[in-house]
């Protein structure tokens, strides 16, 4: 394993988890809600109850780039993976976090916070098959 | 209230999802390759996460009703099954192939990258097939 010292951004990455963290408290505190951002647009595509403020939570994950925008250049956003690829990604983040009842944001952070082992086994699973997936496509297939 | 605070909530998630580097797809996938040059940092924005929403989340596991006087809503089920682990492995490859995830997916929607547009939309299609298979099932 070689780390890559040049891109590690320690102190950004630590200063974004903890808005993160503090968003994700905040809707659980003050909303008694999970933010998971999956199950959120899975139940806005179907009925509901609470869709205002789930829709307004997204709203405002949506409009956040808009908003920095006032007050700097938005930072980094590189995309590489082709178009077929991008759809097959989609489909399967959109099948998957459905079947698995949420994704980074619910299992990893609000459910890692309230110590569910579900939400443990979720995580694993998911990193692990991310580890492996990139380990496939970059060094097995070159891609 | 409860709807003011939903939208400032989603607004520190993305500014949060900014900052970390989260939004920006390349970097985790650096983050994913473990045996290239291998980029930590998401480590670091996961740890923080959990470190900051840690004792909010116990506190609001122990109430019936949120400080806004909502319901309290979290999850009570403990069980693995096939669905969790299934599911999540293949939102996990989805993950692994362009590195986005629901939340970044978002994030990104208005940034005016037409990639992120293709990505969603087959996420949505995704979430509907799932949603159609469940109205078979019962």
């Amino acid at each position: 394993m070689t780390i890559d010292w040049y891109n590690f951004t320690p102190w950004s990455a630590l200063a974004g988890g903890a808005l993160i963290g503090l968003a994700a408290s905040l809707f659980a505190v003050m909303n008694g809600r999970v933010a998971g951002i999956s199950g959120l647009l899975g139940s806005l595509l179907g009925a509901g109850e609470g869709r205002g403020e789930k829709a307004l939570f997204l709203l405002g994950i949506l409009l956040a780039p808009l908003l920095w925008q006032l007050f700097s250049k938005l930072p980094a956003i590189e995309i590489h993976t082709g178009w077929l690829a991008l759809i097959v990604a989609g489909l399967l983040v959109g099948i998957g976090t459905r079947y698995g009842s949420g994704c980074t944001s619910g299992h990893g952070v609000c459910g890692l916070s309230r110590l569910s082992p579900r939400s443990l086994a979720a995580t694993l699973s998911f990193m692990a098959a991310g580890f492996a997936t990139v380990f496939v496509l970059r060094h097995l297939l070159g891609a | 209230m409860r709807k003011l605070m939903a939208f400032l909530a989603g607004v520190i998630f993305g500014i949060g999802l900014l900052t970390a580097g989260m939004a920006n797809p390349a970097k985790v996938l650096a983050f994913l390759d473990l045996t290239g040059a291998w980029d930590p940092s998401l480590a670091l924005v996961m740890a923080a996460a959990i470190g900051v929403a840690f004792l909010p989340f116990s506190w609001a596991g122990m109430q019936r009703t949120s400080l806004l006087g909502a319901p309290m809503q979290l999850p009570g089920k403990r069980e693995l099954d096939r669905r969790l682990i299934g599911g999540s492995l293949l939102f996990g490859m989805g993950w692994g192939v362009a590195g986005i995830c629901p939340g970044p997916a978002v994030a990104l929607l208005l940034t005016g990258h037409g990639q992120v547009l293709v990505f969603v939309a087959a996420m949505l299609a995704g979430m509907l097939v799932f949603a159609a298979l469940e109205r078979q099932r019962s």
